[in-house]
């Protein structure tokens, strides 16, 4: 069946191309020309730009599926804009071997929401020791190889999961702090922490970790090197100054270093801790003003080069436990696009294709994916938003479990009304006739 | 509030505290073991008045105490404005003595109400008087005055302002309209 | 300023809140002092005291106080392991909540538990001490205290010495002294002081600051400080921090001794201290008593409407 999407603004990563009527057929773009189709569709003027590609979520399955499950956050997914996620495999039990990678691709094609790739454990049961079988994982279709939820402590584990990771094609993602500097702390330590009396997670112990990891990594380029392999290091979250800066030169340098950035780290400080409430609670913390400056520099000059939301769902009521005993996370798939539309483009003036990019081609890269691209023959993973219908953040109407936001009650400009993934139609807000 | 009258000039409070003393006196069979109380606010001046003028006609100071019925009030869950406090400092023993507990107004009785609560937690009084400037009826409660200044037949819109030299600067007692 | 609706902290306060606090304060002592020591006052207020970490003085001394008013009490103590488990906190809260209550006291071993249950209760929330963040009450009694030996505490330099960084007592007292004019002074080992604290000089230096000090605040030091890591050596701390009759000679003369109990004699200060003149340790007992019935005035009545 074809679908014509006329009258719609084509923006993506490369630039803006005024309006077009696009053919999507076959899962793939027919036609940037118009065309006959079963189905019209009248865009308004809106924005078409590509699905937006989201390298680190938490699904929560198997084992914790009343925080989240694979129908309620592809959907969430979907509603949010996103054509593919890539879910994080600290789940119960750790998925580490290839079958349960194949099994949760499985169930995701019978499920109408984003697109799932599928991160699997680094170490076995992400303990930081032993390494899975990083090319059976890739064989069964794994995108990503990585411990996250936890540390990596160990460099000698870490310098040869890149190596193995590497030969099997795939990155390996960190979520690079220092245990020990981290300590117990629940927010940015710094005099805010010690003024509220609560325990502070260092911006060094962020910096730290990566410092090392970049050692790590420059230290695995080279054993991988002498077989012709290029290891590829992922660097989730980065929320620090220093670590941006750090990220950068790197990259500069041409170590094969990916920098994210979460929409949490881009748009909130630890001033909102001033009202002591866990849904602000995420690891690493929200930091000061002068680190979102930086971060947002970052993602401009494409040092940091992915935005990942780390949606990390949990129920509402562990939300309102006690700040220590509250868990880490902020669910963000279903705003991450409205608010960075909001707060970047719409009140910072940041190049909405440059947005795009970051959102897309960034985070695709990393994970060895060709970028989104609005031209004939590429797959059909389009989202059309508004960017003028302001709404207010509502987290009861959540499709994700997490029925709660550190945003709720904002008012924010951009939201997906219709998401495709290879042509299929995932999302459609009411608001579209 | 409307000004209605004046009800009261100084003299006359002076006159009235006078037959007041005087009747405490005679009441009591002279000034032995007496003590006074003053209610806040203006209850505290009027019971150094009495005091001064006992002593006067019978050689003898009572000691005075002042006394704050706030703790005591029966509608402190109800009131949406909360009321300060105050002193209460009686540094003598209110066992066994007769004690006048005086007070500027009459009302509703249910100030002299709290008064007799908060004095008898202090001890056990002999007996108790109630002596006013001005009663001007509306009872609530079953309270009479002993030594009355001046009974004012009011209506419930008015209101009795009563003004003392040492807590207003300037004395009399006047009627308003609410 | 407005009505008190919640004593979380000191934010939002000014100096004539707290003067008229500790007015009321020496108001209720008085009735303390009365053969019958009990007002009506608080009849047909219900208080409850909701204790997630335990402390028995700080219990009996707000039941004591709420008593003392004529509130009815009713009392919860759970063990602060059973909220890792779950969502007993909230939960715990609004059952209570469910019985028409109206003040929670409520003391808790996380920072900003007080908050977040002000947030879920109607009623007033009196915060008895939440993890290293507040204890209101506290730095109330010790004011009243402070205020009673040196009448005024304008420019008067108050000492506390010991654990800083895990004292609420400390957080509440620098929120709160310097609104009487006090200088206040926080004197501990490196790994004990924070990196800065509002309202408050920090030192390493013992002896810089009891010089001239008008009054000396002695914490507790926890002795799980050392398994934490925090504090390395429990000799080095009591040969370097220790409060000693010869150290104290640094401050003024007669400067009053104040801790907020409960003590470890011949850790931080000298056991003969505790009993010496200078220690005003039972006189805050009694103070805290009063604060206490102060606070609940102030929160209680005046609500309605």
């Amino acid at each position: 069946m074809k679908l014509l999407i006329k009258n719609a603004r084509l923006v993506d990563g490369s630039g803006e191309f005024g309006n077009a009527d696009v053919l999507v057929e076959d899962g793939h773009i027919a036609s940037l020309a118009g065309g006959d189709a079963e189905r019209v569709l009248d865009a308004g003027g809106r924005w078409l730009v590509p699905a937006l590609t989201d390298p680190h979520v938490h699904l929560r399955t198997p084992g914790q599926e009343t925080k989240e499950d694979l129908a309620t956050g592809l959907a969430a997914a979907a509603r949010g804009g996103y054509g593919t996620v890539v879910a994080m495999p600290n789940t119960e039990p750790a998925v580490q071997e290839p079958e349960q990678v194949r099994a949760l691709l499985d169930e995701a094609r019978t499920l109408p929401g984003a697109r799932l790739m599928v991160a699997a454990a680094l170490t076995k049961n992400q303990e930081g020791k032993k390494l899975t079988p990083a090319a059976l994982l890739a064989r069964a279709g794994a995108a990503l190889l990585t411990d996250d939820g936890r540390t990596n402590e160990d460099a000698g584990v870490l310098a040869r999961g890149l190596v193995y990771a590497a030969a099997a094609g795939l990155a390996v993602a960190v979520h690079a702090e220092d245990a020990g500097l981290r300590g117990g702390g629940v927010m940015n330590d710094g005099p805010l922490a010690a003024e509220l009396g609560l325990a502070g997670n260092p911006p060094e112990a962020e910096a730290a970790r990566i410092a090392r990891d970049l050692e790590v990594l420059r230290y695995a380029a080279r054993k991988a090197a002498a077989l012709g392999h290029a290891p590829r290091l992922y660097l989730q979250h980065v929320s620090t100054a220093r670590g941006a800066a750090l990220v950068a030169a790197a990259r500069a340098e041409g170590l094969p270093v990916t920098g994210e950035v979460t929409p949490h780290h881009l748009t909130l400080t630890e001033e909102t801790w001033r009202g002591f409430d866990a849904r602000f609670k995420v690891a690493p913390p929200l930091r000061t003003e002068g680190d979102v400056e930086a971060l947002i520099g970052a993602l401009e000059r494409g040092e940091l080069s992915a935005v990942g939301t780390d949606h990390a769902p949990h129920t509402a009521a562990e939300k309102e436990r006690d700040l220590e005993n509250a868990p880490f996370g902020i669910p963000a798939l279903e705003l991450a696009f409205p608010l960075l539309y909001t707060e970047l483009v719409e009140r910072r003036g940041l190049p909405l294709p440059l947005l795009i990019e970051r959102m897309t081609t960034g985070p695709r890269a990393a994970l060895g994916l060709a970028p989104a691209r609005l031209e004939e023959g590429a797959p059909a993973d389009l989202m059309l938003f508004d960017p003028a219908e302001k709404r207010t953040v509502d987290p009861e109407r959540f499709v994700s479990k997490a029925r709660y936001s550190p945003w709720a009650g904002r008012e924010l400009a951009g939201w997906p009304l219709l998401t495709l993934v290879a042509g299929r139609e995932v999302w459609r807000d009411a608001a579209l006739a | 509030m409307r000004f209605k009258a004046r009800v009261l000039e100084p003299a006359e409070i002076e006159r009235a505290l006078r037959r007041i003393a005087h009747e405490i006196i005679e009441k009591n069979k002279g000034a032995g073991d007496l003590a006074l109380v003053g209610i806040h606010t203006r209850g505290i001046p009027l019971a150094e008045r009495l005091a001064a003028l006992i002593e006067r006609f019978e050689g003898v100071r009572p000691p005075v105490g002042m006394l704050d019925i706030t703790l005591y009030r029966d509608d402190l869950s109800e009131i949406g404005v909360q009321p300060r406090v105050r002193e209460t400092r009686i540094p003598w023993d209110v066992t066994g003595r007769p004690v006048v507990l005086t007070d500027d107004v009459l009302f509703t009785g249910r100030t002299a109400r709290a008064a007799l609560d908060a004095l008898v937690d202090l001890g056990r009084p002999k007996r108790v008087y109630l002596a006013v400037l001005v009663d001007r009826g509306h009872r609530e409660l079953p309270i009479r005055a002993d030594f009355v200044g001046k009974n004012l037949p009011t209506s419930k819109s008015e209101v009795v302002k009563v003004k003392l030299r040492e807590t207003d600067g300037e004395e009399g007692v006047e009627l308003w309209e609410r | 300023m407005g009505a008190l609706r919640h004593l979380l902290d000191f934010a939002g306060w000014d100096r004539a809140r707290v003067e008229s606090l500790l007015e009321t304060a020496r108001m209720m002592e008085e009735v303390l002092e009365r053969p019958m020591k009990k007002v009506p006052a608080l009849k047909g207020f219900t208080v409850a005291t909701v204790f997630f970490e335990p402390s028995t003085r700080t219990k009996i001394s707000f039941e004591l106080a709420a008593r003392r008013m004529s509130a009815d009490v009713v009392g919860f103590s759970g063990a602060g392991s059973s909220l890792a488990k779950g969502e007993s906190f909230k939960d715990t809260l609004l059952t209570l909540q469910a019985m028409a209550l109206d003040a929670y006291v409520i003391r808790a071993p996380v920072a900003g538990m007080a908050h977040q249950a002000a947030r879920w209760l109607t009623g007033a929330v009196v915060n008895a001490g939440d993890g290293r963040r507040a204890h209101p009450t506290q730095a109330l009694l010790d004011a009243y205290t402070l205020l009673e030996e040196l009448e005024s505490l304008e420019g008067k330099k108050i000492a506390i010495v010991g654990d800083v960084a895990h004292s609420r007592v400390t957080r509440s007292n620098a929120e709160l002294l310097p609104l009487l004019g006090a200088e206040v002074w926080a004197a501990g080992p490196a790994g004990l002081l924070p990196e800065r604290l509002a309202g408050a000089r920090l030192s390493t230096d013992l002896d810089e600051a009891l010089a001239d000090a008008d009054a000396v605040m002695v914490l507790r030091l926890q002795r799980e400080r050392m398994d934490e890591g925090a504090l390395p050596s429990l000799r080095e701390y009591v040969a370097e921090y220790q409060v000693t009759e010869a150290r104290l000679a640094r401050a003024k003369p007669h400067a009053p001794l104040l801790h907020p109990g409960p003590m470890n004699r011949d850790v931080e200060l000298e056991g003969a201290l505790a009993d010496g003149p200078r220690s005003r340790v039972e006189r805050q007992v009694r103070a805290g008593e009063a604060v206490r019935m102060a606070v609940l005035y102030h929160l209680l009545v005046g609500r309605a409407a």
